[in-house]
């Protein structure tokens, strides 16, 4: 027992790498599937906000991040799209990063063309604006004083979706997909704060502690929070849809799981054999 | 020539030679980290003149996107060009007027909006009913309501932590403590997240153009 326990103490780290990989890779492989229960909570807030707005709402997304997260991010870009086009929402979506347009343009390109939605009817992607803050306050007056005209260069004014949409005041619903700065801050702020709009969002799991603040003063109507919050979104949009494919995120949860299972084996193992080798170094006599 | 496949091959081999540094570093790993650097910075170059430089100065101030030149425009071309002035130790004077106004209007606009989002509105959520709410909301809100106050408490140096202040910092430590863990807790299924994402583009992107389906 005692060599085992200094032989955990002293373990190489590429071991510990080598399981965690396995721990993702195999999972993965063999296509393993948890169910995914969705409790009351942030996710669902936010599912329950898009799906009471009457249909034919304007809602905009901004989409803030970039190729680095987009395991997270990207999945419930997907599932927040499918869920508004099926509730006949038309979604305006813009980026605060730079290729968070490009991000945009796949995920409602994709969605759309699979339910039959047309691009500058039901959606429009008018590209990546610089400024953060002081660009969502000038939309607050003016969107077209801020985006002239959509990423693909055609004029604001000749868009049929835009024709009633003047500035944030015709917008029923932000949402901010955000890994960091500027993102879910700026917008409460700028959009919620300032000019009183409901605003909802999805972050990276690092950032998702930060904005529980914001959910808990109502700054914020809903928040996705990393991999999980994407798979319980795909979730409930799954629901009573019948045999519908499994989204991006959904997929990747057994393998969080069985990771997560293997770091908290392995903080606990650490701190055994941490505390029973060195208190046996301390009272060992000099 | 099938630049999709290439594509996802060159993705391939640069994870591979970046996840090979889990096992010591090595030329590949390096490799793989001056390219993406080099790369990085000729991609930001060439995104920032195109998609923020061309768009927000160039166009309006030629009239190239309405028709219409907008020669107020200089104005800002002008501080920006200071900007550059720090690469001239002699005239790096100038950068700073273009700082200033960078840093005044950045906190003329974000000074009031800090204070309601940041800070009004987040002690007006501390101030939550104790009574009338049901067993489960009283006990949430007193978390809440005990959690700030001892949190708060810990901050306070003007008097030794000793007997109730003692105490109540260190409730304040203990709730500050779990906090920090289910921030770790987020920030482990983050990273592993991203290790998923890659882990799914090499299993299901990139073995199947070797014929490999899982």
């Amino acid at each position: 027992m005692r060599k085992l326990l200094e032989m955990l103490d002293r373990v190489d780290r590429r071991v510990i790498y080598l399981l965690m990989a396995l721990s993702v890779f195999i999972p993965l492989a063999l296509r393993l599937s948890y169910p995914i229960p969705v409790g009351q909570g942030p996710s669902q807030d936010l599912f329950k906000a898009i799906d009471s707005l009457p249909s034919g709402s304007v809602v905009l997304v901004s989409y803030d991040y970039d190729p680095s997260t987009m395991p997270e991010l990207q999945p419930m870009a997907v599932a927040l799209t499918q869920h508004m086009f099926t509730r006949g929402h038309r979604i305006i979506a813009m980026a605060l990063w730079p290729q968070g347009a490009s991000l945009s343009q796949e995920a409602m390109s994709a969605v759309g063309d699979s339910l039959g939605k047309a691009q500058y009817d039901d959606w429009v992607n008018l590209g990546y604006t610089v400024g953060a803050g002081v660009s969502i306050v000038r939309m607050g007056s003016s969107i077209r004083a801020v985006f002239p005209q959509d990423r693909d260069g055609f004029p604001y004014d000749s868009i049929p979706l835009l024709t009633r949409v003047q500035s944030l005041r015709d917008i029923d619903l932000v949402i901010s997909l955000s890994a960091g700065d500027p993102g879910i801050h700026a917008w409460v702020m700028m959009a919620g704060d300032r000019f009183g709009l409901p605003v909802g969002g999805g972050c990276t799991a690092v950032s998702a502690p930060e904005f529980y603040t914001y959910l808990g003063t109502g700054q914020l109507l809903g928040l996705l929070g990393g991999l999980k919050g994407a798979a319980d979104y795909e979730t409930m949009v799954r629901e009573g849809r019948g045999n519908t494919p499994a989204g991006l995120a959904t997929p990747g949860m057994a393998a969080q799981s069985i990771s997560h299972l293997v770091i908290m084996a392995f903080i606990v193992i650490g701190n055994i054999s941490y505390l029973a080798v060195h208190k046996r170094r301390k009272g060992a006599p000099k | 020539m099938n630049w999709e496949i290439i594509g996802i091959w060159l993705g391939a081999v640069l994870t591979l030679m970046l996840y090979s540094f889990l096992y010591r570093d090595n030329p590949f790993y390096k490799f793989a980290e001056h390219l993406f650097v080099g790369m990085s910075a000729g991609y930001w170059v060439i995104y920032n003149i195109f998609n923020v430089l061309k768009p927000n100065f160039w166009d309006e101030l030629t009239g190239a996107g309405d028709g219409s030149p907008d020669y107020f425009m200089i104005i800002p071309g002008i501080f920006g060009m200071f900007m550059l002035a720090r690469l001239v130790p002699k005239i790096a004077g100038l950068s700073r007027m273009a700082l200033a106004m960078i840093v005044g209007t950045g906190a003329g606009l974000s000074l009031v909006s800090t204070l309601q989002t940041n800070c009004l509105s987040q002690i007006e959520g501390t101030i939550m009913p104790l009574s009338g709410v049901g067993t489960m909301g009283f006990i949430d809100n007193l978390i809440v309501v005990v959690g700030v106050v001892c949190g708060l408490v810990y901050f306070f140096f003007s008097k030794p932590h000793e007997g109730l202040t003692g105490k109540a910092a260190g409730v304040g430590i203990t709730i500050l403590m779990v906090a920090f863990g289910a921030s770790f807790g987020y920030t482990v299924m983050a990273r592993i997240s991203l290790l998923i994402g890659q882990a799914q583009f090499l299993l299901f992107d990139w073995l199947p153009t070797m014929g490999i389906h899982l």
